[in-house]
This record gives structure tokens, sequence and C-alpha cells, in this order.
């Protein structure tokens, strides 16, 4: 590592500022330099003048919240590690927080082991070199992490998520016993999960009572899934030599999609106003487009504004049709299905026209 | 390591606690009645409302009348029911061990 990692501490307690201060840049390994700040405009203002490797904030802050904070942090840093560091001990505040992004939710620790173990994955967190890849427990690969729960002989379930969509894998006294994801099952879902190569995840308590749907060791699992991503990665075409767009033609994108049951149309829209739509079964596309954009615009204001992690899905029941409305990267998805077809099949072919969208 | 658990010790806290609940606004947005504690902001109630409402509007000019919208966040669903002009709301925070269901059929 160049230089010392930055760390910064935000609490509006001065005393636990100095003592965190003093113990993570005295204890751990890494010897980070460690800043500290009292409230939320202090600490945003130090982020605009350094850059942080890490920022720990309580959420009971005074005008501005840890909440708002690290919401903030998370959309302007987005490579910077966000861990919560507080003495609320609600689950609601910690399903937000992760919601956000944020890496870690710590209650602040009253034991020397609870001590030890935040201190081990602080340290855990600077060293990381994977800045770009899963955001998880312990920043490491998804394999890795897979492979430390079977060694350890943990009973876990793995929740993955990618972008919109997400997966579970279910982790039974060392052994993978079961996977789901994007309507697989099995080992199916597990390699599909595998071939995510961005996202995040978290360890959530096991589930004794899950049946065992995969009889394949972790370790053949393993193999046999980086089998199949290299055999699918060499079936790709070759891109050629300069070509700068290799996605395929978004109409016949859009056509695929309209293959879906239930599927009555289909429109694609850019970001912007001005952006080109693409749809399929619309006469008149034009303010279709423009209700989705001010509707998924919106309640992505309101999700800020009401810090509960990002909009996912909408989904619209009407007595012509239901509509399913989505953001994946920078395209607006809207899908119009038939209005008998049940909300929860709706919402499931919504999740499978995204991954299909994205891949 | 008593210092610490002097440290620890949970502050009132100020943060605002998204509730389980329901409200009911006339076709203006004005909030008709409310099973949400009066802790949850007014404010925040006017931001659901005033998008709401907007979203089901706006789905008429667009020829896409709607009866009812089911909004999912990570941490929260918003399900909505239209109400001659007005709406009734349904807040439903999420917990991150609870499997994500659609709530409407």
């Amino acid at each position: 590592m160049p230089s010392n990692p930055k760390i910064l501490l935000l609490d509006d307690d001065l005393g636990v500022l100095e003592l965190y201060r003093e113990m993570l840049s005295q204890h751990l390994p890494s010897l980070p330099e460690v800043r500290t700040a009292s409230n939320a405009s202090r600490a945003l203002a130090l982020l605009e003048s350094d850059t942080f490797a890490l920022m720990i904030s309580d959420l009971n802050l005074p005008k501005m919240d840890g909440l708002q904070t690290l919401s903030i942090a998370r959309r302007k840093y987005p490579q910077m590690r966000l861990v919560v560091l507080t003495g609320i001990r609600d689950e609601q505040f910690r399903t937000r927080a992760y919601a956000m992004g944020v890496d870690q939710y710590w209650i602040k620790p009253e034991s020397d082991q609870e001590l030890g173990l935040f201190m081990e994955s602080i340290e855990s967190l600077l060293s990381s070199e994977d800045q770009g890849k899963f955001r998880g427990l312990q920043s490491k690969s998804l394999v890795d992490i897979i492979q430390l729960e079977c060694l350890s002989q943990s009973t876990t379930t793995l929740k993955i998520t990618n972008g919109v969509v997400d997966g579970r894998i279910w982790i039974q006294n060392g052994e993978v016993i079961d996977a789901e994801a994007v309507g697989l099952n099995a080992e199916p879902a597990f390699q599909r999960i595998l071939s995510w190569k961005t996202g995040s995840f978290e360890l959530l308590p096991g589930d004794p009572d899950r049946s065992r749907t995969i009889f394949t060791s972790y370790q053949g699992l393993l193999l046999n899934t980086a089998q199949a991503l290299d055999e699918a990665a060499s079936q790709l075409p070759p891109v050629p030599q300069g070509a700068t767009d290799p996605a395929p033609d978004a109409a016949m994108r859009i056509a695929e999609l309209s293959q879906f049951p239930g599927v009555e149309f289909v429109l694609a829209s850019g970001l912007n106003r001005d952006s080109k739509d693409d749809y399929w079964g619309l006469d008149h596309p034009q303010p279709v487009a423009q209700w989705v954009q001010d509707t998924l615009r919106g309640f992505a204001e309101l999700a800020d504004q009401l810090q509960v992690g990002h909009l996912q899905q909408i989904i619209g029941t009407g007595p012509q049709r239901k509509v399913a409305l989505a953001r994946s990267g920078d395209t607006q998805l809207c899908v119009g299905f038939t209005p008998a077809l049940p909300a929860d099949t709706v919402q499931e072919t919504m999740n499978s026209i995204l991954t299909k969208w994205v891949s | 390591m008593g210092i610490l658990s002097l440290f620890a010790k949970s502050k009132g806290c100020r943060l605002v606690h998204l509730p389980s609940g329901s409200f009911t606004l006339d076709r203006d947005g004005r909030v008709m009645s409310s099973t949400l504690p009066i802790s949850f902001p007014a404010a925040h109630i006017r931001w659901i409302g005033q998008h709401v409402l907007a979203t089901f509007h706006a789905a008429q000019n667009a020829h896409m009348p709607l009866s009812e919208i089911l909004i999912s966040f990570a941490a929260l669903r918003i399900l909505a029911r239209e109400l001659r002009g007005g709406a009734i709301i349904y807040l439903m925070p999420q917990s991150l061990n609870q499997p994500l269901k659609p709530a409407l059929n």
C-alpha cells in the first residue's frame, strides 16, 4: 500500500470520537490516519477536501442524521467503504443502512471480544484490493466466501444482490444444499449467481429446514461452475478490433422480451427526455415514455427523501392491463402485461426480463 | 471494557422510524385518516401522497389508468389504491431476512 489509508470517523459524542480514533490509528496493522467529525456538515466538508478509504458513522446525529449522511456519501463517493457504528439495536435501521449500500452495520462493542471483531473487520475492509467487485461482509470474492463458509462447516444463507435481482445460496454444515435466483433453482441458480461480476452479499441466518436440492460437493460445484463459465465465454463471438458497441440492436432485444408470457408491450427509454424510445406493442409510446420517466424519477427522489434504499420496481394494476416499471442502468423499462396475470407472476416475470435485458 | 459500555449506551433516537400503517388522501392530497403514529413526520406523509397522486393522475393522462400501484424500495414497500381521485396508501417496511413477495393480487 503506497500510504496509510484514511478513515473518517463521524459521531456527535466527542468521547467516542477520541476513543475510537486512538484505537483505530494505533492498533490496526495498516496504521490508518483517522480524521474525526462531530457533525454531518463537517464530515461532508472533510470528504470534499480529502480522499478517504473508509467512513465510520453513527446514525444518531444532530440536524442531518447518519442515514442522510451515508446516503450522500454513497452517492458522491461510491468507492469509499461505509460502516455504521451505533448504539441503535433496530432491525429497520440495519435494513435501511444496508439498502443504501453500507458495507457493515456494527452495534458499538461492549466487550473485548466484540471490539476485537470490529477492529478485525475494519482492517479487512482497509486491506481489500477488490474495490470494484463484490461488496460484502469481508470484501472477498463470492467464491472466497463460499469456500470459507464451507470449510468452517457453517450453516448460513448467503444473499447476493446484483442490481435489481437477487439470489440466495443455502449452506448447511459446510455443504451447499440449495440455491435460488431469477426463477432458477439448485445448480443452475448457483451457476447463474456465480456468473455475476459485481454486486453485494450478506450472510443471513441459516435455514436448517431448507430441503436439499444440490448433492454435489462444494468443490465440485465451484469446478463445474468455472467450467460452465469458461465454455460460455469461449462461445461468445469475437469482438472486431476497434468495435466500441457490441450490444445487439435494441429493437431485437425488445422483441426477445416480448416473448415472455403475458407481455403485451415493452418500452425502453433513456434517462433524458430527448433520448430515443424503443418499443414493441404500443401505438403511441410518447405519453407512456413521459409517464415512465416522471414516475421513476419521482419515486427515486422519494427513496432519497425517506432513506429507504434504491427503487427496485413499480407494479401498476389497471382495468386494461398491469404494468411494471424499473430502471436498468441508463435504461428505463416499462412492460405491459395482460390484466389477468397475477401480480406475483408480473413481479417474477419483470425480474426475469431485467435479467435478460442486462445479459 | 467498562469504558466501552459507557459509550455504547443508546441515546434518544432522532432518526425517523418507518412505521407500518396506512393513510387516506382526498383528491387534493389532504390527509383524511391515518393509522400512522404521530411521530412519523407530516412532511414524509405529504411527500408520499404527492408522488402517489401524481402517478395516478399522470397514468390517466398517458391513457393508462391505474387503480393500484405497488412501489418496492429496498427497505420499504408502498401499496396505493386509487379512491375516487384520492388514495389509500399502505406503508410496509421491509426486513433484511424477509423474502420479497408482492402484496397485491
